[in-house]
């Protein structure tokens, strides 16, 4: 592809980079990126990535865009309200780079058709907001052998690390998720609108680097954040031989849903 | 002993402890919420009441999070 003097233009603080150059910018373009969740992580997400001129975009997201959303889901906007957001996150990011292809998912990730969604995609950014999804796209991109970004917020804490095939997957750390029972309720919950923009970014820089195959990637290390604090943390980890999913006999060789509990279902 | 806990160095008052008793010391109130890595290695839930931890050993308590929208 040869770029348009537009393309030149609007790309210039890239192209002078000697890390992206011209031929990273190339990649941008040709690559295609699935971000899981258009919520709070998913926001900065899909906004620096299509700025960016991610070629395509693949959008997951089920739910409507709700009036409680927009103190952190910052790609949607007061007028949005009750429009799916899929289709409200599609409107803006065709507004910020028309050289960005959307294709938009207005479904629930299932076992049953996750692995069809994500195939096609370079890479994959975890932006949900619920354990049983989480556990889902870490265990189809595993089995398929796919990059993902996890990520993870709550309150004024997040953390986020990035999978590639070989190295640690979400299920080395967590091995299922956790009992229903144990989930503090809904009014328990909470968080700070801007955290949601930290690590979301943080995600975005992930996807691009892997992209541009520049840097280190945050893979076998937990980053954490602590928003009260400002402090990061870097928790070195490994993979886990016996994880059920990665490990040398995995006892998980076929996608599961877990049951997701009601709040989640409301507010996804 | 001296224990490292989440990067932190710490002095706990007991000669020996338990990683449940550990957890219940530091106010973790649902230790299903919670993978805990002793020295590097991520260890089973249900090994937390047998393994004992040791003077200078290093724990990292890892949080289950999720999307901020409902509780943890």
């Amino acid at each position: 592809m040869n770029f348009s003097e537009d393309q030149i233009y609007r790309y210039s603080r890239h192209i002078i980079l000697n890390e992206v150059g011209g031929e990273g910018q190339k990649k941008f373009l040709e690559s295609k990126i699935l971000v899981v969740g258009a919520g709070g992580l998913g926001s900065p997400v899909l906004t620096y990535l299509a700025a960016a001129g991610i070629g395509t975009l693949g959008i997951v997201d089920s739910d409507v865009v709700d009036l409680s959303n927009l103190q952190r889901q910052i790609i949607h906007f007061t007028p949005d309200v009750d429009l799916s957001k899929v289709e409200s996150a599609k409107n803006k990011i065709e507004q910020i780079n028309p050289d960005v292809k959307v294709n938009t998912y207005n479904i629930r990730l299932t076992s049953q058709n996750i692995v069809e969604i994500i195939k096609d995609y370079d890479f994959i950014i975890d932006g949900t907001d619920n354990f049983p999804t989480k556990f889902l796209v870490n265990d189809a991109c595993v089995m398929i052998g796919k990059p993902y970004s996890h990520a993870g917020i709550l309150r004024f804490n997040g953390q986020t690390f990035t999978y590639t095939p070989g190295n640690m997957c979400y299920r080395c750390i967590f091995k299922e998720p956790p009992p229903k029972g144990v989930i503090p309720t809904c009014s328990e919950a909470g968080i700070l609108g801007a955290v949601a923009g930290v690590i979301g970014t943080i995600q975005a820089v992930e996807a691009l680097k892997y992209i541009l195959n520049k840097g280190k990637l945050l893979t076998n290390k937990l980053l954490t954040f602590d928003a009260l604090t400002t402090q990061f943390r870097e928790i070195k980890l490994k993979k886990n031989e016996n994880c059920a999913v990665c490990g040398k006999n995995p006892s998980i060789t076929e996608l599961h849903d877990y049951e997701q509990p009601v709040c989640e279902i409301k507010e996804q | 002993m001296k224990l490292t806990i989440n990067g932190n160095l710490e002095t706990i008052d007991h000669e020996k402890i338990t990683v449940t008793e550990l957890l219940k010391l530091k106010n973790v109130e649902v230790p299903q919420m919670v993978s805990v890595e002793l020295n590097g290695e991520i260890i089973d839930q249900s090994e937390y009441e047998k393994i004992q931890i040791k003077d200078s050993d290093a724990i990292e308590f890892l949080y289950f999070m999720g999307g901020g929208s409902f509780g943890i």
